[in-house]
């Protein structure tokens, strides 16, 4: 009939194609748990956590510490400080744990969420609002903490995370559980469809690099959920690459860091890389210019803040560890501390110049650039003395 | 004393860099026991050892992804892509990672990184194998682009390359593997990697050229001076950055410039020495800077190359255009 060939007119030829739906996070997902979100101690046959009390109370004050830092600078964007911020909140577990079980000689490389593993490796907090405030790019120094700079596009850490575990190999750094050397990778689950991922993976399968790749499943990669990444749990990908894949409660600090310390020893005596899924959930925005009401439901909000990571140690300590109130205020005027001390650094990060920026494109400058630098200062020269 | 094919002369080069610095590294697909499908790797991974020669699985983001991570541990890694056309997809590792890791880091991390790519046309090959893409690598800050013309040349600035703090992409002209020349080893470089080398004095007009092309603009030069044409010869050798003083002497003299490379007309190295050579030589010239280079088509099936390469009639008709000013 003509109505059919009206231009403009869609034909239906095309069947609805069938998509996995995003689905309420499961009640029970297997994992690796040695804290429940009530508090209470529980074993699992693999993995045990040794530490005593007081390093317990260590995490507590680490957590408590990063989300105050990551509070404070999202307070910070809002009040146009910085640019941009992207939070960790409800990922502490995830990074103090795996943060804890490093090594002074082991090398991180993160994405641009691990403040919580920055702070574990001693990165001053100021230098990660540098980049977020727009005075530069991320210019700490990764010896002076082994921590590498925050990489922006996704994934793409991962191979230089491979690539510095394939030199610790040939530096013979590698062989010993305690004393060898290992590197981890930071990424999320949006990461995980990335090729540089799958072909860090590769490379470090088949040349046995010591690197264990930490995967921080958050369930969202800005809008989309873990659905549109995977059909199957994250850490059985680690099996078809031929290395081992294990999935750890996030938001409990206990099992991440036995888990990724199992897995770092397991580099450092030359047995090759590992895949850690830590299950965990971004209770914030992908960063402060994201709006996560667009797409998901506040129900699943409600759900993981029962998971807390904080709440259950603070849960574990007061009624297991004899912990009193005195310590927990201890803690919150630390945080407090450091968060206003945070604040102060932020507003006195000295102004960048443009002339800072043309050094360092290359080590030996070239010739141009050097011209272009010196026409750029006499042009700005020009102006000086006007209102 | 014994020639060297130019292929040779690179293989050399690694083994000298080799054997001067135990950082250095080589790493790319079936450069071990094959030495390379090129074979510009033969005999290194046997002499040297699998850590220092690296087969990588097939994958080009991989290799300059951990080569990136290599770098960062305090080697100095030499990466062979395959091909030209090959390059892509290690891309983003190139421009964003690579190349931008010293400045990111206001100069803590230096990526003393060589890539070394085979590039051109000319043999005949199926698609993607006879490719050009220097200027997609010279537009990006932080990038040095090499390429060499000759043996000793290659033999020279392949080391020159290694030694270099900044990530080198060093462009290989695969037709001119086989050409061969006298080289000395004993003698050091005349010059420094990033200067041009004026092969031919003249004073009618000057042929800047680079890689593959330089041998055909010799020729073209010999066949003009028979028709009572004087042209300078300049191979450029460096492409980012471009040795301008060279450049501009050399346009100062002979008035007149004609640009020869495979690479497509539009935005390329011809462009940017056009629009320098007119900022700084206006009133030197006697005629506009012209481009003789590939059409500005994706590279086409090899039974058509030999129309879209720059041969020996285009130089010389380029030359004749320039002259007719």
């Amino acid at each position: 009939m003509l109505s059919e060939s009206v231009p403009g007119t869609p034909p239906e030829v095309f069947a609805p194609v069938e998509v996995p739906s995003p689905s309420q996070p499961p009640e029970e997902v297997e994992y690796v748990q040695l804290l429940t979100p009530e508090g209470e101690r529980v074993d699992n046959p693999d993995y045990s956590f040794e530490l005593d009390d007081e390093a317990i109370k260590g995490f507590y004050r680490d957590m408590t510490l990063v989300r105050r830092i990551d509070t404070e600078a999202t307070a910070l964007q809002r009040q146009g400080e910085l640019g941009l911020w992207a939070s960790l909140l409800g990922q502490e577990a995830a990074q103090i744990g795996s943060g804890r079980a490093l090594n002074k000689k082991d090398m991180v490389f993160p994405t641009y969420r691990e403040h919580g593993v920055a702070f574990c490796q001693g990165v001053n907090p100021l230098n990660l609002l540098g980049l977020f405030r727009g005075v530069d790019q991320g210019a700490w120094d990764p010896k002076d903490n082994n921590f590498a700079l925050y990489t922006i596009v996704i994934g793409a850490q991962t191979l230089h995370a491979t690539g510095y575990a394939m030199g610790q190999q040939r530096d013979h750094a590698v062989g010993d559980a305690d004393t060898g050397e290992a590197t981890i990778a930071y990424f999320g689950d949006g990461a995980s469809s990335q090729g540089d991922v799958n072909e860090a993976f590769i490379y470090a399968s088949v040349f046995n690099a010591p690197v264990v790749f930490f995967c921080q499943n958050n369930q969202w990669a800005i809008s989309e959920p873990i659905e549109r990444q995977t059909r199957i749990p994250l850490y059985q990908r680690a099996a078809g690459f031929g290395f081992p894949g294990v999935r750890v409660d996030g938001n409990d600090v206990l099992a991440t860091y036995a888990v990724t310390q199992q897995a770092l020893k397991r580099a450092r005596e030359g047995s090759g890389p590992t895949l850690v899924e830590a299950y965990t959930y971004r209770m914030g925005a992908h960063t402060t210019s994201d709006d996560p009401t667009k797409y998901r439901l506040s129900e699943d909000l409600e759900h993981w803040k029962l998971k807390d990571p904080i709440e259950r140690v603070h849960a574990y300590l007061t009624r297991h560890a004899g912990v009193d109130h005195d310590f927990f205020e201890e803690v919150e005027a630390e945080a407090d501390k450091i968060a206003a001390e945070l604040r102060a650094g932020c507003l006195a990060l000295p102004e960048p110049q443009m002339t800072d920026f043309f050094q360092h494109v290359y080590v030996e400058e070239t010739p141009q650039l050097a011209q272009q630098r010196d026409q750029y200062a006499a042009y700005a020269a020009s102006f000086e003395g006007e209102g | 004393m014994a020639k060297t094919t130019l292929g040779k002369a690179i293989n050399a080069g690694l083994r000298a860099a080799m054997e001067a610095d135990p950082k250095v590294i080589m790493m790319g697909e079936d450069i071990g026991k094959l030495g390379g499908v090129f074979r510009i790797t033969e005999g290194l991974q046997k002499d040297f050892g699998e850590d220092r020669v690296i087969d990588t699985p097939l994958a080009e983001s991989g290799i300059i992804g951990t080569a990136v991570g290599l770098a960062m541990r305090g080697y100095r890694p030499v990466c062979e892509i395959q091909f030209d056309g090959f390059v892509f997809p290690a891309y983003d590792q190139i421009i964003n990672q690579v190349a931008k890791m010293h400045y990111r880091s206001m100069g803590k991390i230096k990526m003393p990184v060589v890539i070394r790519i085979p590039y051109g046309g000319g043999i005949g090959a199926v698609e993607h194998h006879s490719e050009s893409p220097e200027t997609l690598f010279a537009h990006v800050n932080g990038l040095k682009v090499v390429t060499c013309g000759d043996p000793v040349d290659a033999y020279w600035m392949i080391q020159q390359a290694i030694s270099s703090d900044d990530p080198v992409i060093f462009f290989e002209p695969k037709r001119r593997y086989h050409e061969k020349a006298e080289l000395d080893e004993s003698v050091p470089p005349a010059l420094k990697l990033h200067q041009a080398k004026v092969l031919r004095e003249g004073t009618d007009a000057t042929i800047f050229c680079y890689g593959p092309m330089v041998k055909t603009c010799l020729q073209a030069a010999e066949v003009a001076a028979q028709d009572g044409r004087n042209l300078e010869v300049v191979d450029l050798r460096s492409i980012s950055p471009f040795d301008l003083e060279t450049i501009f002497a050399s346009v100062k003299k002979t008035r007149r410039a004609v640009v020869v490379h495979e690479a497509t007309l539009s935005f390329g190295a011809g462009s940017e020495i056009a629009a320098r050579v007119t900022e700084e030589c206006f009133y030197h010239l006697e005629a506009p800077v012209l481009r003789v280079t590939g059409y500005d088509t994706p590279y086409p099936p090899s039974r058509m190359e030999e129309e879209y390469l720059p041969d020996l009639d285009r130089v010389l008709d380029g030359v004749d255009r320039v002259m007719g000013y």
